[in-house]
Parts: structure tokens; C-alpha cells; sequence
């Protein structure tokens, strides 16, 4: 089931493996998404929603799913539920459902200034704490281990009111074919198909996989979707498992790395928490302890050895016991500084330089006029790309100029376009969907002045330290003492045109890790130690370079099945995470058909015949219980797959972790043409707004903007376009904007196809030409056609193509708990004609 | 060994890489036609057509790929499809194109493939009007005619097609021919027992067989190719005036020119050349 994604589309390469799935094994393919897109037209079933209602969608998967005969008769899922998921879990008898205090849960803050949950009443139901192991604590893991909280509560019958799947029951009973119909406006005949599709092809023998990408990210309830999808998944027993999963497709290349390797503001290399001066972390300590005594239990008990090792590997020698490895020089965050928030403050006047590198917020951000305002207010801005991007060009020719809003001769800041390399042109890794590392060899030199980022970010990170080098001051110790040793290695360069090009070898490894006294690459993640004894950028990629000169990215041996000699996928070449779960509880493959990660009883040992990196205790016998007052593995059962969880489950029900709510509820868009059909609360309550000057939001059902639309990319052109709108070949593909409209719409706007149209919103106007075609749908919602368009949002002013910037039209809201905005839907509307060019477009 | 392509639109996703492939090996100009100047950039994009995501439309002196979007949508959106295929020349068996120039400068390689050769050719655009695809097309900048090789420098190095080898799905296949018809019947019986009662193989006959033919999903005019394509077989039999019917047949003389409609409802082994006497 592909849904929040269009595959085909966006990601054509990996496409292949569906449809091979599809005419070598005759996988059906389903597609549920409010357009009928290339990926729709090879897929067996389409099923079309309103945008911004998957949870309702989902949601009705999951109570069809538990009321099902088949799925309450079949041991299967009674087994993979009881005992791999927290549905026998207590909750905090205090804890109230959206369905009591109608949408919304226990422990909102009214307080209209900052909305939030206090997360108390979600709390499992738990056992006294056990008495602790150590009685001094010499280190971290020892204060972990006097930390150890009771085991949680549960009724394996599942039939207590306060258990996880009593609540959840509850929460989705509404959740029906008929109010998918409703909301959704999606046949209650094609909801069941999909349903029993989806049903009939999941158990011991066969698995059903649920793929995504931006279409559920770009939501005000992106990260409740995703989890909607990874509760349907565990119900039908498909995590862990061969073919089965929740597989994110990634927005772009390595985009999976940039997350691993923390460009997100809020988290260290390794999805470590970043130091923030709003909680309790002071010290070192303090650091360790607020975030890793929730989880400790799991095998993130190991967080004190992954934390010293990343402070090892910025501060190397300086790093001591005694400085607490550096910690009290780390930077801290103080609020949100994700993208969104960034160009406010820059709006703002409070921030006045900008590296964009890799990005083009001047069309790809949100209320891109907006954004493109805020970089007049800098005092400097280095762009890094290869064309001169909108944003680079913005002072001198965007309709901002143009229209007279900003006049170059009043705008500051202090513009450096310096060009970039291409992937060609450089070595280094990417990081894919699956989480493989693949490395790629340099194949030629950049032209002219063009270098890497590496090349760009390692001299300006030297240069710096040398402007430092000679300061006594105590805040600049970081600086001073940052370990940067990546020059370049002479036999790397010999060849090359550039022989100050760094080593991009000497960065892997650093964050593989090694050991500090002999420098010697880690072989595992299990050898990293909190006593500063080892260095490790990233825990979780420990095993790329397992020895010295062994590069397991580079690896290019296929077979038909995992491949597990291809690449490097972390952690420790696991392809497919919490694989024990492949396994029943006693450890036996669930069926022959999907057999994968299984326990050996002659052996003692889990084994993977297809080579696979096995995602747990290689000893941990299957029956065993993990120690109450223990940490990491040694907390675990032999029964418990979900490893990264403290329970070892995986959670239908989050009593932490997630800050809008432990189960996903079906929420309208924070801009959309109709009220919520399901609660009197219409939008995410804790959806991020930033209610200030060029920023207005729509009403929900606003009569001004009664028409819904989508932003999204196409094949031909690569994201902001930066890519591929320079290119001709590229660019003849798909020429200029265009906005796909239904002809009802149309007939009833009064346009033709080909057509120019104006679109617009509170935040500006565009213009498009019509695509008029019958795959796209009025919706009937509650008695009323609601009309939909879709706008894909690569063009701009420069290049070869060109058009007018979608994101002239979006807004910036966002989800709660990632930042991330609501492309995928907000409200319009259109009219016939162009646009009066001084109203601000292209 | 006759080398061809299997395209198999049944998995085609319309991402054109094909296209853009074809023009990277073989150094084909953006087409002047879809462009208009510009005093920054030199040229701007300008070919917006509205046809679904076709923006190309047609094969031409520098484009010789081309790839068909066909929405099948009624009102009420019942069994909707939208098809997809990828066009280039056929490397026919009885190629119209070589059998009309008047200075054969159309050749057929060893292995099966027909390419015009640039530097024999003299611009007479009689394959142009020869080619019942219409593939061939005049280059004013060239002053000659032009139209996919099927890769011949690659090909005679052991390389597969430009446009196989970006194919991300294996909708285009490039192989011996035999082989290929081999993978073509196997996939055409599987999707008939999937009920894909409207699928068809194109190009086992027509043309006394194409080098490179198609596995569709509906009749071949939905996807622009003639049913019955005719083949002049010299120069003279190219058409001057409007053509109809009967006299066609006649005109061309002995041409394989078969009715899809008629052979969709048999065994297509059975099918001969003779069977064209039945159509209309």
C-alpha cells in the first residue's frame, strides 16, 4: 500500500522493486492518495481521499483490522499483539480519550499563550521499582541502573478497560467504512477493498508493507500519521519482518544521512538529543540522565557510552573526565531553530547570517515571499549551489523588485554565490531510504572555482580555528579545541587537479568511531565506553569501517535476497530493524514462506541464514526475562523485539515521546474548506503558528478560500529545480507551471484547458496554466462538492523553465512535534486570467 | 542475430528518462521548437501543450524518443487508466524509409538495425513521408534526415541501448529479438490471465515484423499506431495526394499489413501475412 507517496514519480528507480513485486510475484499494489498520479496508474487498486485524511483512512484500517473474524480468530495476531506490542499494557487510570473530552486528551494546558500536554495520565501503570543493583555510583550506567523504574502493568487477556487495547478500540469505534465515506469522501466499496486487501495479505505466511514520503510528512499531523501506520503494521504482525514495514521514502538523496548525521537542529549525530538550555542539562550528567533514564531500559541504557564517545570525537585530547568531556563548551539550543522559526527570527532582524547550502528557500520555503523578505534583512548570505538560484538572486530580481516591494539599493545584505561541485565530482557516501550507506567515488574534477561542500565546510572550519587559535578567552575552547583533522591524504589527491580537496575517508571513519589511544576503527557500537576511552561521531553507523582501510560502504556484492555485501546498512547491517520479530516467541520462524531471523536450540545463538545483521542478543534465549533492575539487554526478555523501545514493544499507545497525543485522531488541516466531521476540535490543537505580519492564516471553511490544494513535485524536475530547470533537455520536459484542476471545477470557474489561471491565497497570487483533466476529483463532503487542485512547485524565475514560485501561496504552520510545514494541503482559491503583474508574481 | 527492444508499456511510468537518455549518448539538441529567446539565459522553455504530461508531442529531428500519456477517464471515473509508452523508430523488417530513398543512404547493419547515414544522406525527406510511423524527420540544421540508431555505436560495442539502460522499471528491454518475443508472449499470457482481455503484442507483423515492438494495454490506434501500416516499398509509391482505401493495397504491392481487431480474437501463431486479404 503506497499512500503519502508517489512513488512512481518520485522515486522511479526504486519503483522498480514494487512492480517487480507486482509481475514476478503478483503483489497487488494499492494506491490511497487524493490524485490519480503515475504511481495510481500502475497500481491495482486507487482508492482517492480528501486531502488531510489519512488518519481517518488509517484509523478505520485499524478498527475493521480488530473486528475482523479472521484477524480475532488466527493465533497469529493474537501472538505478534499480546506479546510484541504494548496492547497489554496499563495506562493511568486518569487518562481520558479524545473520545471523552471530545478531541483532545487528558493533560491539554489551556493556557492560549503555549499549548501543550502534561504527559502524566498517558503514563503505563507500573510495578514498584526495583531494588538497584549498585548501591555506589561510580558511573553513568550506575546511576542509570539505580534509576531502573517498575515494570509496567499488564492484562495479556487485553480486556481490562485501562489496557492499550481497550483504549485504542475505543478511540478509533468511530473510525468506520461510513465515516470514511464521509470525511474521507472515499467510496465505502474502495475502503474495503483496500481493507481486506490489506488483511488478506498479512499473517504467518504473507507480510503487507505500507510505503511513504512527504505526502504524510508535509501535514500539521505529519508524525501521527506515520505513527497510525506503524500501529495498523504491528497489528497485522508486519514490523520486523520480511517484506512487511513502514517504509519512508525520503524527500532526497542522503536526506536519510543528513538526519542520521543531525543537520536537524535538535539532535546529535546518532539521534542523540541535543544539549538544550530549556531542560535540566546542566552538566554532563544532568545531560545523561534527563534523557536517558526514560529509555534506559532498552538498549538505549548504552546512551552514557554513545554521548561520551560523540563529546571524545568533537574535543579529542581536550576531552577529559575532569572538563566532563567537553559537555560545558557544546552548544546548547534555547528554543525551536528548525527552518520555519529561522526565517521568522530572520524577519525578525535577530539573525544576520545565512550559509544556505544544498537548498532554495527562496522557492522551495513556505510563504516563499515571506522567506525571501527575511533574506533582505541579513547582513550576509553565502549561497552555495550550481546556478544562481532565486534565493542567491533574490536583491536583484525577484517579484519582490519587481513589483517595487524591496528596492536593491535598500537591501543589505551581502550576497557570495560560490559554486558547488556534483555528486561526480566528489567522494563520499549517501545514505538511502533503507538506511544503506553506498559510497561513491570522485570521477572528475569540478570545473573552475566550483569544490565540494566537504571542501567548502573543512577550510572554513580550519580557517576559523586558525583565527581563534591564539585566544585565551574561555568561551572560545570549543573552537579552539574542535578535533578537525580531515586534510586531505596525498595518495587521495594524487591524481587530482584539487590537491586541498579534504578526506572524506578520515570523516566516515570519525564517525564510525575508534579507539582513542591507537586510533583504531570500533568493529561495533557494543564497544563504545563512557570513560572517554573511545571517539565515535555517530553510534549508530559503528561498522561502515569495521577495521582500518575496510570501507563497508563501498561494498558492491548483490545477491537476489538482502544483499548483505552490498553497502553498509545500519546499525550493524540490519536491513530490516527489529528483526527478531520475524520469529515467534519461542523463536521459530512464523512460517517457512517468511522465515528470516530465527533462535538455533543446538547452537544457543539467533541466526540469519541470508546474512542478515540480526537487530538483537545473539545469546538472549527466547523464553528468558530480562533482569527487573537492569539496563539495556540485560532489562530485555528473550520475547521482547522492540529493542529501542524501554518495554521492548512496539507502541500502538506512545506515553511519551510524542507531544500531540498517544493515539493519532483524525484532525482537519489547520487551513481546510470543512469543519471536523469527528470532533468540536477542527485542527491539530498544538499545531506550530507563527501569527505575525505577512503570515495571515485562512479560517477553517473560510468562504474565501473554499478550494483545497496540494503542492508536489513531478518526475522531470528535481525539487526546487535547482537541478534541472537549467537544463534544456530537462526543462522541454516540463516547461512552466501548471495547476491540475478537475473540469468540474473549470466548467464551473469558467476556463479551458491551457489556460492561464490566477490562484490565491492570503499570502500572495500566481499564476498557472490549467491542466484540465479528469484525474483529479471533486469530493463530496458532508453534502458538498469540495473541489481540489494540485500545483507541483519547481519553477521559479531563473533558469530555462520557469514560473511562477507555488510557495508564493503557502503558509507557515507546522507540525508539533517535528517542524515540518503543511504542503500537502492548505486552502485557495482560483479564477480565470492572469495575474495583474504588480501584484506581485514572477 | 536481429537485436530490438521489447517495450512493455504494461510497466512503462511515463518518467522519461528514456528520452533524456537517447539525447545525452547521442548528443541531440534541445529541440529549437520549444523554446523561445531570452536576453539572460539564451533560451526559455516554451512548449507547454496541456496534452496530459506530454509536452513534447512527437518524435522529431532531435527528439527520437518520445513518450504517449493516454487518460482514460470517464465521468464518473470508472476503470480509469492512464497509459503510458515510449515511441522510437521500429527498425522494421521491410523498412518504408530505406526502400524510398533514392541515394540508399538508409542502410541496415548486421544486426538488424536501420540508420540513416549522415554522411550519404542528401535531404530529399522521402523516408520522412515513407515511414508509416513517422518516425525519420528533416533537420534544418543538419540539412538531413535523422531518427533513432537503436544505439548503433553502442550496440556494436556490446552496450545496450541509451533508453534500456536508464529504463528504471525494465519497460524497455533491449536483446535478440527472438529472445525478446520469448519474454513479450510470457507476459502477454500473464497479464491475459490477470483479465487484461485488451492487451496486445505490436510489431510481430506488422512491417514483416519490428525490430522493436510493444506489448500494449488497448488497441493501437489509442496509442497512434497505424493498424495497418503501409510500406512503400520505392520511391514512387510515396503518397502525393490523399489515399484511400483498397487502392493502398494495391499501390504498395506485397506488404504485411495486418488487422489487430480481426487477429485480437486469434491464436496470433496463426496469423500469416495472407490474413491482410481480410481486413475492412
Amino acid at each position: 500500500m503506497i499512500m503519502g507517496s508517489n512513488m512512481a514519480e518520485c522515486h522511479p528507480i526504486a519503483f522498480r522493486w514494487p512492480l517487480k513485486a507486482k509481475t514476478e510475484h503478483g503483489a497487488v499494489l494499492m494506491h490511497v492518495d487524493p490524485r490519480f498520479t503515475r504511481t495510481s496508474a500502475m497500481c491495482d487498486i486507487h482508492a482517492q481521499i480528501r486531502a488531510g485524511t489519512d488518519i481517518a483512512f488509517l484509523g478505520a484500517l485499524i478498527t475493521f483490522v480488530i473486528n475482523s473474524e479472521r484477524w480475532k480468530n488466527d493465533p497469529f495476531f493474537s501472538e505478534y499483539t499480546v506479546n510484541y506490542t504494548n496492547a497489554a499494557t496499563l495506562i493511568n487510570p486518569e487518562f481520558k480519550d479524545t473520545e471523552d473530552l471530545n478531541g483532545v486528551f487528558s493533560g491539554f494546558s489551556t493556557d492560549p499563550k503555549f499549548k501543550y500536554y502534561d504527559n502524566k495520565s498517558w503514563a503505563y501503570q507500573r510495578q514498584a521499582a526495583p531494588a538497584p543493583s549498585v548501591t555506589e555510583a561510580k558511573t553513568f550506567s550506575d546511576m542509570l541502573l539505580q534509576r531502573v523504574p517498575g515494570r509496567p502493568k499488564t492484562d495479556p487477556t487485553l480486556q481490562d478497560p485501562h489496557c492499550v487495547f481497550q483504549i485504542m478500540k475505543r478511540h478509533y469505534s468511530r473510525y468506520t467504512p461510513e465515516m470514511v465515506e464521509k470525511v474521507c469522501g472515499c467510496s465505502r466499496e474502495t475502503f474495503l477493498k483496500v481493507a481486506e486487501t490489506l488483511l488478506n495479505n498479512s499473517g504467518r505466511d504473507r507480510t503487507s508493507n505500507i510505503t511513504y514520503a512527504v505526502g504524510w510528512t508535509q501535514h500539521t499531523v505529519g508524525v501521527q500519521i506515520i505513527r497510525t501506520a506503524g500501529m495498523l503494521q504491528a497489528l497485522l504482525g508486519n514490523i520486523g519482518r520480511p517484506g512487511g514495514g513502514v517504509l519512508a521514502l525520503r524527500g532526497h538523496a542522503s536526506i536519510q544521512g543528513s538526519t542520521d548525521i543531525a543537520t536537524l537542529y535538535h539532535s546529535l549525530p546518532g539521534y542523540l538529543n541535543m544539549p538544550d538550555g530549556r531542560k535540566n542539562h546542566v552538566t554532563l550528567k544532568d545531560f545523561i540522565l534527563t534523557e536517558a533514564t526514560p529509555q534506559s531500559t532498552s538498549y538505549w541504557g548504552n546512551y552514557p557510552k554513545f554521548a561520551v564517545s560523540y563529546f571524545k570525537a568533537q574535543f579529542g585530547d581536550a576531552a577529559t573526565k575532569e572538563n566532563n568531556y567537553g559537555y560545558d563548551y557544546h552548544p546548547k539550543i534555547t528554543r525551536d531553530h528548525s527552518h520555519l522559526p529561522m526565517f521568522v527570527e530572520m524577519m525578525e532582524g535577530k539573525i544576520k547570517g545565512f550559509l544556505c547550502l544544498g537548498q532554495n528557500p527562496g522557492v522551495g520555503g513556505q510563504n516563499a515571499r515571506f522567506q525571501r523578505k527575511a533574506l533582505a534583512k541579513l547582513d550576509w548570505m553565502v549561497v552555495r549551489d550550481f546556478y544562481e538560484t532565486e534565493t542567491s538572486a533574490f536583491w536583484r530580481n525577484s517579484p519582490e523588485i519587481k513589483s517595487g516591494e524591496l528596492k536593491t539599493a535598500d537591501i543589505k545584505t551581502e550576497v557570495f554565490f560560490l559554486p558547488s561541485a556534483c555528486v561526480p565530482e566528489m567522494e563520499g557516501s549517501f545514505t538511502n531510504t533503507q538506511r544503506l550507506l553506498q559510497y561513491h567515488e570522485k570521477a572528475a574534477d569540478p570545473p573552475n572555482d566550483a569544490r565540494s561542500n566537504l571542501w567548502f565546510t573543512y577550510h572554513l572550519g580550519r580557517k576559523l580555528k586558525e583565527l581563534y587559535a591564539g585566544s585565551t578567552s574561555e568561551r572560545d575552547w570549543a573552537i579552539r579545541n574542535l578535533l578537525w583533522d580531515y586534510g586531505p591524504e596525498p595518495s587521495d589527491v594524487a591524481q587530482w587537479r584539487i590537491k586541498d580537496e579534504p578526506s572524506a575517508y578520515k570523516v566516515l571513519k570519525e564517525i564510525n568511531g575508534y579507539a582513542w589511544s591507537d586510533k583504531k576503527p570500533v568493529p561495533s557500537f557494543a564497544n563504545l565506553k563512557e570513560d572517554g576511552t573511545t571517539a565515535c561521531g555517530a553510534w549508530i553507523y559503528s561498522g561502515v569501517i569495521p577495521e582500518e582501510g575496510k570501507n563497508n560502504s563501498a561494498r558492491r556484492k548483490a545477491d537476489n535476497w538482502i544483499s548483505p555485501e552490498w553497502g553498509f546498512a545500519w546499525p550493524a547491517n540490519r536491513h530490516i530493524m527489529y528483526n527478531r520479530a520475524s520469529a515467534d516467541l519461542e523463536g521459530k520462524p512464523w512460517s517457512e514462506k517468511k522465515k528470516f531471523v530465527w533462535w538455533d536450540q543446538n547452537a544457543h545463538t539467533w541466526i540469519s541464514p541470508s546474512g542478515e545483521g540480526i537487530d538483537f542478543l545473539l545469546t538472549k534465549t527466547p523464553g528468558s526475562t530480562g533482569k527487573d533492575n537492569g539496563i539495556g539487554f540485560d532489562s530485555l526478555g528473550g520475547g521482547d523485539p522492540f529493542i529501542m523501545r524501554p518495554d521492548g514493544k512496539a507502541w500502538l499507545f506512545a506515553p511519551f515521546g510524542v507531544v500531540d497525543g498517544p493515539l493519532p485522531s483524525h484532525y482537519e488541516p489547520y487551513e481546510s474548506p470543512v469543519h471536523n466531521a469527528l470532533y468540536n476540535q477542527e485542527s491539530n490543537p498544538l499545531a506550530k503558528v507563527w501569527k505575525v505580519a505577512g503570515n495571515p492564516y485562512h479560517l477553517v471553511a473560510d468562504p474565501k478560500y473554499p478550494i483545497v490544494v496540494s503542492t508536489y513535485r513531478l518526475t522531470e524536475h528535481y525539487l526546487s529545480g535547482t537541478m534541472s530547470r537549467w537544463l534544456p533537455w530537462l526543462s522541454e520536459l516540463m516547461p512552466e507551471l501548471f495547476c491540475e484542476t478537475s473540469p468540474e471545477l473549470a466548467a464551473e470557474t469558467g476556463f479551458k484547458n491551457g489556460d492561464y489561471i490566477t490562484i490565491r491565497t492570503a499570502r500572495g497570487e500566481i499564476e498557472a496554466r490549467a491542466l484540465v483533466t479528469r484525474r483529479m476529483k471533486p469530493f463530496s463532503v458532508e453534502g458538498r462538492t469540495v473541489h481540489q487542485i494540485g500545483l507541483p512547485w519547481h519553477w521559479g524565475w531563473q533558469a530555462t523553465a520557469r514560473g511562477d514560485v507555488v510557495n508564493n501561496l503557502s503558509v507557515l504552520v507546522a507540525d508539533p512535534n517535528v517542524t515540518i510545514h503543511e504542503g500537502k494541503v492548505f486552502t485557495c482559491n482560483v479564477r480565470a486570467g492572469r495575474v495583474n503583474k504588480k501584484g506581485g508574481a514572477a | 542475430m536481429a537485436k530490438g527492444m521489447f517495450v512493455d508499456t504494461s510497466v512503462c511510468i511515463g518518467c522519461k528518462a528514456c528520452q533524456v537518455a537517447c539525447k545525452e549518448w547521442n548528443g541531440l539538441a534541445p529541440e529549437p521548437k520549444h523554446f523561445r529567446s531570452d536576453p539572460e539565459t539564451r533560451i526559455v522553455a516554451d512548449n507547454f501543450t496541456g496534452n496530459s504530461y506530454d509536452n513534447t508531442e512527437t518524435l522529431s529531428a532531435t527528439d527520437w524518443r518520445h513518450v504517449r500519456f493516454i487518460e482514460q477517464f470517464n465521468e464518473a471515473r470508472k476503470g480509469s487508466r492512464w497509459l503510458f509508452s515510449s515511441d522510437s523508430c521500429k527498425h522494421c523488417t521491410d523498412a518504408g524509409c530505406m526502400n524510398v530513398c533514392p541515394v540508399k543512404a538508409i542502410e541496415r547493419t548486421e544486426l538488424g538495425n536501420v540508420v540513416i547515414r549522415q554522411d550519404k544522406c542528401i535531404g530529399t525527406k522521402n523516408c520522412n513521408r515513407g515511414c508509416p510511423y513517422g518516425v525519420a524527420k528533416y533537420s534544418e540544421v543538419s540539412k538531413t534526415s535523422r531518427k533513432c540508431t537503436l544505439c548503433n555505436d553502442r550496440i556494436h560495442s556490446g552496450l545496450v541501448t541509451a533508453c534500456s539502460k536508464a529504463c528504471p522499471t525494465g519497460s524497455i528491454r533491449f536483446g535478440d529479438v527472438p529472445e525478446l518475443r520469448k519474454i513479450a508472449d510470457s507476459r502477454l499470457a500473464q497479464l491475459k490471465a490477470l483479465g487484461e482481455t485488451k492487451a496486445n503484442i505490436y510489431g510481430y507483423h506488422e512491417a514483416k515484423g519490428l525490430n522493436v515492438f510493444y506489448l500494449l494495454m488497448d488497441k493501437p490506434a489509442v496509442y497512434g499506431l497505424p493498424e495497418n501500416p503501409k510500406v512503400p516499398q520505392r520511391p514512387q509509391d510515396l503518397p502525393r495526394i490523399p489515399r484511400v482505401g483498397a487502392l493502398d493495397f494495391l499501390a504498395f504491392g506485397m506488404t504485411a499489413v495486418i488487422s489487430f481487431r480481426e487477429r485480437g480474437m486469434k491464436d496470433a501463431d496463426n496469423v500469416s501475412d495472407n490474413e491482410s486479404d481480410n481486413r475492412n
